[in-house]
């Protein structure tokens, strides 16, 4: 009892901090901004951006825009397309390489030439190569959060104490036991920290496919996620729509990675006591 | 409890099964070719239901005999039976692991994602012969008598090592081994936890006898709890001297301090105390 207690008052100072600390980054910025209104004088590079106040007014004439929502929404749908594929094909191979060492010596060399590429190289060959754009956003998408992933679930498998698996054989336990009882609950914690770490890359790389690509298969506008967004808006001229969209991605980031890493502590709730 | 633990505490008339019967046993680790002889030809006895204690200094090839009764490596030449059926031998040179033979690992090998209850009933869950209502019924029971009521729905990193401890010995008798092996399980805890720890061992010990192969370099440790100890040269591991620990069973801490305690370490300081300047002298390192 006195021990959530004590953690409710931590969160909650901690909370207090923190918008403190966002209150005076924008009152700065709303300072920096206006610096050649105010003082006459222009601030470098903060002079430039748009103030704050000036932001949040353009957001208010957005959030009743359906258009900026269908930017949300079609964004996360590509996140959690590629997101997901990248979880369904990377971790039974990174599981596979961990057990198999024929199909590790077979596996192993390919990926690891193929996993120093930049997702966002793959763009134009992508483009090329799949039959659609947002077939083609989303393979950029996938292999974000593949690479991690496989590697996280590969160096987690691997990393088994051995004698979890000696006392599991002792015990009786079948090949299949062991992989499903040992095994698998042993690599889950590597599992979602590489699927945390997929997600964060998997949102950079959509955001800047979709740029590149022009926002995918509606060509743009209302289709073309929060990405294209950001472009439209720079290309229209409206400096303010720029940082509400780069907020916006840093806000839909902030929650995809807030429910994995919930769901991670419902699958995984044995880490809570270290 | 207490009627269980009487006067015939310490005596192995009652156990039939868990005979260990080691002989002639070589093991060479041969890693890029320059052959290590860990084992060199080490013959023992352990008679049904005892509790050998194997003294030796770190290193010097007490694991690799444990490792192979459990079948987790093979040896080199020489056999090893348990009741009287070949576990290895020179056709047959690493035995198959099996939960007749359970170990209790150094550094604990409980499962941290499953609970203490789940992790004690694994074993008759693998091996299927009773339902599960009957083996969480007999866990419940083992966790009961060993103290470790109200645990059982912690995971194990939520308790004490000392408990963690416990929990695996009762895990380990949840298979209902024939022999139990300890490889220096309590080498971690601090001294105070460990005395804890070694009178609630003989106390399971004296509920569930079973034949315990313990390895440990702990002098102290060693009279305590064994029947009888084997010193064990350093390294190639073979038996050095014997040391009959006529101490009578149920033992409880007074017996640190009685004058046959002290008798027994005097006997065996000096073979130990050679050994582990040997070792010392040879640069093996802890572990």
């Amino acid at each position: 009892m006195t021990i959530s207690k004590f953690t409710d008052k931590l969160f909650s100072r901690a909370a207090l901090r923190g918008i403190v600390a966002i209150g005076i980054f924008m009152v700065f910025w709303e300072v920096g901004a206006r610096s050649e209104e105010w003082f006459g004088h222009r601030f470098p590079f903060i002079g430039l951006v748009p103030p704050p106040t000036d932001v949040f007014v353009s957001w208010t004439g957005l959030i009743a825009d359906p258009s900026y929502w269908q930017s949300w929404y079609m964004s996360f749908l590509r996140v959690f397309g590629g997101f997901m594929a990248a979880m369904i094909v990377g971790i039974p191979l990174g599981l596979l390489m961990a057990v198999n060492r024929t199909f590790y010596g077979m596996a192993f060399p390919s990926f690891e030439v193929l996993r120093p590429i930049p997702p966002l190289a793959w763009v134009p060959a992508s483009i090329i190569f799949w039959p659609t754009q947002e077939l083609s956003i989303a393979f950029v998408t996938f292999l974000g959060a593949f690479y991690t992933i496989v590697i996280n679930v590969l160096g987690g498998a691997k990393s088994i104490n051995k004698q979890f698996l000696q006392a599991a054989q002792s015990m009786g336990a079948s090949q299949w036991d062991i992989f499903r009882r040992i095994v698998l609950p042993a690599t889950l914690p590597s599992i979602v920290v590489g699927s945390a770490v997929g997600m964060g890359i998997t949102w950079e790389v959509v955001v800047a496919a979709e740029m590149i690509s022009g926002g995918g298969s509606s060509g743009g506008g209302a289709g073309g996620g929060l990405g294209f967004f950001i472009w439209s808006s720079y290309v229209g001229g409206s400096y303010e729509q720029i940082i509400v969209g780069m907020i916006s991605i840093g806000i839909a980031g902030y929650i995809s990675s807030e429910l994995l890493r919930q769901l991670g502590g419902l699958l995984t709730p044995w880490l809570k006591t270290r | 409890m207490s009627a269980v633990i009487n006067e015939n505490a310490g005596s192995l008339d009652d156990v039939t099964d868990g005979a260990i019967s080691i002989k002639d046993v070589v093991k060479i680790y041969d890693p890029d070719g320059a052959a290590v002889m860990a084992v060199d030809h080490c013959s023992i006895e352990i008679p049904a239901g005892e509790i050998c204690m194997i003294v030796g200094p770190s290193g010097c090839g007490k694991t690799t005999l444990l490792n192979a009764i459990a079948g987790f490596h093979g040896i080199t030449s020489g056999s090893i039976h348990l009741d009287g059926e070949l576990l290895c031998g020179p056709q047959k040179p690493q035995a198959e692991p099996g939960s007749d033979r359970i170990v209790v690992f150094q550094n604990g090998a409980l499962f941290p994602w499953k609970t203490n209850l789940d992790n004690i009933a694994f074993g008759p869950m693998m091996a299927g012969k009773m339902s599960k209502a009957e083996i969480y019924e007999k866990a419940r029971g083992m966790m009961a008598d060993a103290g470790l009521s109200g645990t059982e729905n912690n995971y194990p990193g939520e308790v004490s090592s000392g408990l963690r401890r416990r929990v695996e010995i009762v895990r380990a008798l949840m298979n209902d081994p024939k022999v139990l092996l300890f490889d220096e399980p309590y080498r971690a805890l601090d001294s105070l936890t460990k005395s804890v720890m070694h009178e609630a061992l003989l106390e399971i010990y004296y509920r569930n006898k079973v034949t315990i192969f313990f390895i440990t370099h702990d002098l102290e440790e060693a009279i305590f709890l064994g029947h009888r100890l084997i010193i064990m040269s350093s390294r190639p591991c073979k038996p050095k001297k014997i040391v009959e620990v006529d101490i009578p069973h149920p033992r409880d801490y007074s017996v640190l301090t009685s004058t046959r305690f002290r008798e027994i370490m005097n006997e065996a300081k000096d073979v130990v105390h050679e050994e582990a300047q040997k070792a010392f002298e040879a640069g093996e390192k802890e572990g």
